[in-house]
């Protein structure tokens, strides 16, 4: 397992936090790059590659009048490929379409100011970029206007942008011939942004820039790398989470056709073969005997009695309102109810993989991640060369999740490659990705309410228990406060409720937890809307009815509650259908869902999910729309059958045939609406997943009166 | 040295029997658009045509194709104009893509069976190629609409 070195722990620190938010407060991280000059007749005279101006960290012109924006976030699906050049592409009045985008390297310039490090992750792509990129580019078109202006003598004010060219009535000059001089200009005093109703780009229907390239076979994800004489490893990983390598035989794997060398790694035994199904099949002969760790007696009973026994205890407070205590013994009537939360894996359809390359005394890292600097940081760790002779070269993801935030399977191929010296591309089998993943925390929730001698709410409670995430992952960011990825959807409760009181226990469970899709969301919000339908049943009053009289003060939360009740026709459903609901904020996104379902006895038939979404402005609405969609049948695969099991330390899912994914017959209709704002956007990759359970769950319980307190809903003994 | 036409190429390949006609492609013919996802035939993303059928790639042992055409998704076509491939562009089906190629050559195998699939056809047809990203709605579109690019003389 990879630990970070220290420069790369301190780039996540709540120090490194504040410094790089303060590098990026300004605006702009300007990179110039000024080379000499270069009049249109030398240019033409120089034969060669043309020369590339850096305008800023994001965005190159060439003299030849390429535009190339580098794509600082990892492209996963949620479409960043495609958003973040609209931003630039914006302000510089171009189409997106005929601009070259690269992803970037690891660099200061591309810190997300929200999460602190080079981060793909918490649906904060847009959110951090929105006014970062179109500052970017608002200052690059300024310059050119200058430049322009400088170079005709006339008022900068008569300059418009068109097509990557800049004009002043009959005269044109393309980008890439005012790039230098541009560049050299000082750094303009008022850079205006676009106004929204001159947009051309963002809100408006724009293509994928990545879709040609994923209908014909040609984008090229991590596991497509190849490289001139490159090998191909697998790799024998400890069948137990956290155990080590004892000893091994590898008499047999040796002489299978094509293998070239065993290479014990710090994760386990590998193969390099000349194929990967060479590698795969002499793993597969490797005799290994592992010494157990800790967790050789671990099972999920044992998990979850230590989550319960830890629950007796008290966490650190999150919010407090009131006196919830006092109110809760002065309540005339009280509900109460523990909720039970799965370890989920990620799986990601392409299984994790890294191709790494010792080349002119450098590292050279080939890998679907979501996290640049701890990439390179763990390739530095794995190879004993300094970060900067480290060079991460990021390439699709076949989905992320959150999964690629850790960089467990990069040192392994550093490892390979180093004892090789040639290149060497690792890639896990499917049980290998399914059986070490860092899975989604368990948790067990507990909450309760009272209500008053005049009918209302008087106090609500929620006890939150699960390991930490971030406790891991970046510990300095949690060494004094809660871990916000533990509390979300709960520590921004809408309800109004007079006595508020919620609080977090910590309690590790042995194995490693990562980030998975809406994190803590899922949890909570399963959690929290689950409960407040609970409360809505004990005051006998309509659970949509129920939330709408605790939103008075709550008009975003409010609108997309009564829009989907709207959408789903709630309460005039057809006869046999039953109706649940779920509310949510997370990511700046306001959130409801209707499930509409029937039982007949135990089987499941869900109808049709609708969805309101109020993601403030949008960059690329069919995204946005692909986004809530994928993130609705995300998160119905994980309610209805998501769960991993663990028995003396070993997960027991393997494959898909034993953790199930949701697929195309399964589908039901789903129904994604947006309304119009102004607000700044919202994240869209995640937070539709964390209402499906309670949604469904709460439209079970309509149905047959039983409420489910834990997931997955297949365990209940429900099919579908 | 088993011979194989793929797409449209005779092919001689030098490689265990039993080697499956993933790895054969990907890393022997360095056709990676067809994916791994599973080695079980359960995912579908390995997905190609043999002799026209829709065919597990990854449990596929190559010597079992022996003299017959094998197609990949970078045989589909070779511009993106399969009415499947436009369709899916139309629709923007694709987020992460990777399970694309093979859901890809799915519906085009599905459509020249059958020209006008109905909803039923498409989950029968379907249910084998997992998406992990959820673009199934989507997909369902786009097949439709392919089925209609197609009669309108593709």
């Amino acid at each position: 397992m990879a630990t970070l070195n220290e420069s790369a722990n301190d780039a996540l620190t709540r120090r490194g936090f504040l410094k790089t938010a303060a590098a990026t407060s300004g605006g702009l991280v300007i990179a110039f790059y000024l080379p000499g000059c270069s009049k249109s007749e030398e240019k033409a005279r120089t034969a060669g590659a043309p020369k590339i101006v850096e305008s800023n960290a994001w965005l190159r012109i060439g003299t030849d009048n390429s535009i190339t924006i580098l794509c600082d976030r990892s492209e996963m699906g949620q479409g960043v490929y495609t958003a973040l050049p609209t931003l630039i592409a914006e302000e510089l009045d171009i189409a997106p379409e005929k601009i070259k985008v690269e992803f970037a390297p690891p660099g200061a310039a591309y810190v997300n100011s929200l999460l602190g490090a080079q981060v793909t992750g918490g649906s904060t792509s847009v959110r951090d970029a929105w006014d970062k990129l179109r500052m970017a580019g608002a200052e690059a078109r300024t310059r050119l206007v200058q430049a322009a202006a400088k170079e005709w003598s006339v008022p900068a004010s008569a300059i418009s942008l068109v097509d990557g060219h800049v004009m002043f009535t009959s005269r044109r000059l393309p980008f890439g011939d005012l790039a230098e001089a541009a560049a050299a200009l000082p750094k303009p005093e008022n850079i205006e942004l676009k106004p929204a109703n001159k947009c051309r780009f963002i809100g408006k229907a724009q293509k994928r820039l990545d879709t040609p390239s994923k209908v014909d076979g040609s984008a090229q994800y991590g596991i497509d790398v190849r490289l001139p004489e490159m090998l191909y490893a697998a790799i024998a990983l400890p069948p137990e989470l956290g155990a080590s390598v004892k000893s091994y035989k590898a008499d047999k794997a040796q002489t299978m056709p094509g293998v070239k060398q065993i290479v014990q790694t710090s994760s386990g035994v590998a193969v390099v073969a000349d194929s990967w199904w060479q590698a795969r099949q002499a793993r597969d002969a490797l005799e290994v005997e592992w010494a157990p760790g800790a967790n050789a007696k671990l099972n999920n009973a044992a998990i979850y009695a230590g989550l319960k026994s830890a629950s007796k205890g008290k966490g650190k407070d999150v919010r407090k309102d009131g006196d919830a205590d006092a109110a809760m013994k002065s309540g005339t009537r009280r509900v109460e109810a523990t909720y039970e939360l799965p370890m989920l894996a990620h799986a990601t359809l392409e299984p994790q993989n890294c191709t790494a390359e010792f080349k002119d005394g450098n590292c050279h890292l080939y890998v679907p991640t979501q996290v640049q600097q701890l990439a390179q940081a763990a390739g530095a760790q794995a190879s004993g060369l300094p970060p900067e002779k480290v060079f991460v070269h990021t390439t699709f993801l076949g989905g992320g999740f959150g999964r690629r935030l850790d960089v467990d399977f990069i040192p392994a191929a550093v490892e390979c490659a180093k004892a090789v010296n040639k290149p060497v591309k690792l890639l896990w089998t499917r049980e290998d990705d399914t059986t070490h993943d860092v899975y989604r925390p368990p948790a067990v929730n507990s909450a309760q309410a009272a209500f008053g001698s005049d009918g209302k709410m008087s106090a609500i409670k929620f006890h939150l228990v699960a390991p930490s995430i971030t406790a891991r992952w970046a510990p300095a960011v949690v060494k004094d406060i809660v871990d916000p990825f533990a509390v979300e959807a709960v520590h921004n409760l809408p309800y109004e409720v007079p006595n508020v009181y919620v609080d977090y226990l910590q309690h590790e469970i042995g194995i490693n937890v990562g980030y998975w899709r809406s994190v803590s969301h899922a949890l909570n919000c399963y959690t929290v809307e689950s409960f407040i339908d609970e409360c809505a049943v004990s005051a006998n009053i309509d659970p949509l009815e129920f939330r709408r009289s605790l939103l008075n003060e709550q008009p975003r939360w409010l609108a997309v509650l009564n829009a989907a009740a709207g959408k789903a026709r709630w309460g005039q459903q057809a006869q046999g259908i039953s109706q649940g609901v779920a509310l949510m904020s997370g990511y700046d996104t306001y959130l409801a869902q209707v499930a509409d379902i029937s039982m007949e006895g135990n089987k499941l038939k869900i109808h049709r999910i609708v969805c309101v979404v109020d993601c403030g402005r949008i960059v690329n609405p069919d995204i946005a729309m692909a986004q809530a969609e994928g993130s609705i049948v995300f998160g119905l695969t994980a309610a209805l059958f998501g769960e991993i099991n663990i028995a003396n330390g070993r997960v027991q899912e393997q494959n898909f045939d034993s953790y199930r994914m949701l697929r195309m017959n399964e589908v039901p209709k789903i129904d994604v609406y947006f309304l119009e704002s102004d607000e700044k956007p919202g994240g869209m990759g995640e937070p539709a997943v964390a209402l499906v359970a309670p949604a469904v769950c709460n439209a079970i319980y309509a149905a047959t009166k039983k409420r489910l307190r834990s997931l997955p809903i297949e365990k209940h003994g429900i099919t579908i | 040295m088993i011979k194989l036409t793929l797409n449209g190429q005779a092919k001689d390949i030098d490689v265990a029997d039993d080697t499956p006609l993933l790895w054969v492609l990907r890393d022997t013919l360095g056709l990676t658009g067809t994916k791994y996802g599973c080695g079980m035939a359960l995912c579908g993303a390995c997905t190609v045509h043999v002799d026209g059928q829709p065919t597990r790639a990854c449990v596929t042992p190559v010597s079992t194709v022996a003299g017959k055409s094998v197609t990949s998704i970078e045989g589909l076509s070779s511009d993106r104009g399969h009415p499947v491939q436009r369709a899916w562009i139309e629709m923007e089906v694709p987020q992460c893509g990777y399970c694309q190629s093979g859901q890809i050559m799915a519906a085009a195998a599905l459509l020249s069976k059958n020209p006008n699939p109905s909803d039923a056809d498409i989950d029968s047809a379907m249910a084998g190629n997992i998406c992990r990203c959820g673009t199934y709605p989507r997909i369902r579109k786009a097949i439709h609409r392919a089925a209609e690019l197609s009669k309108s003389g593709g």
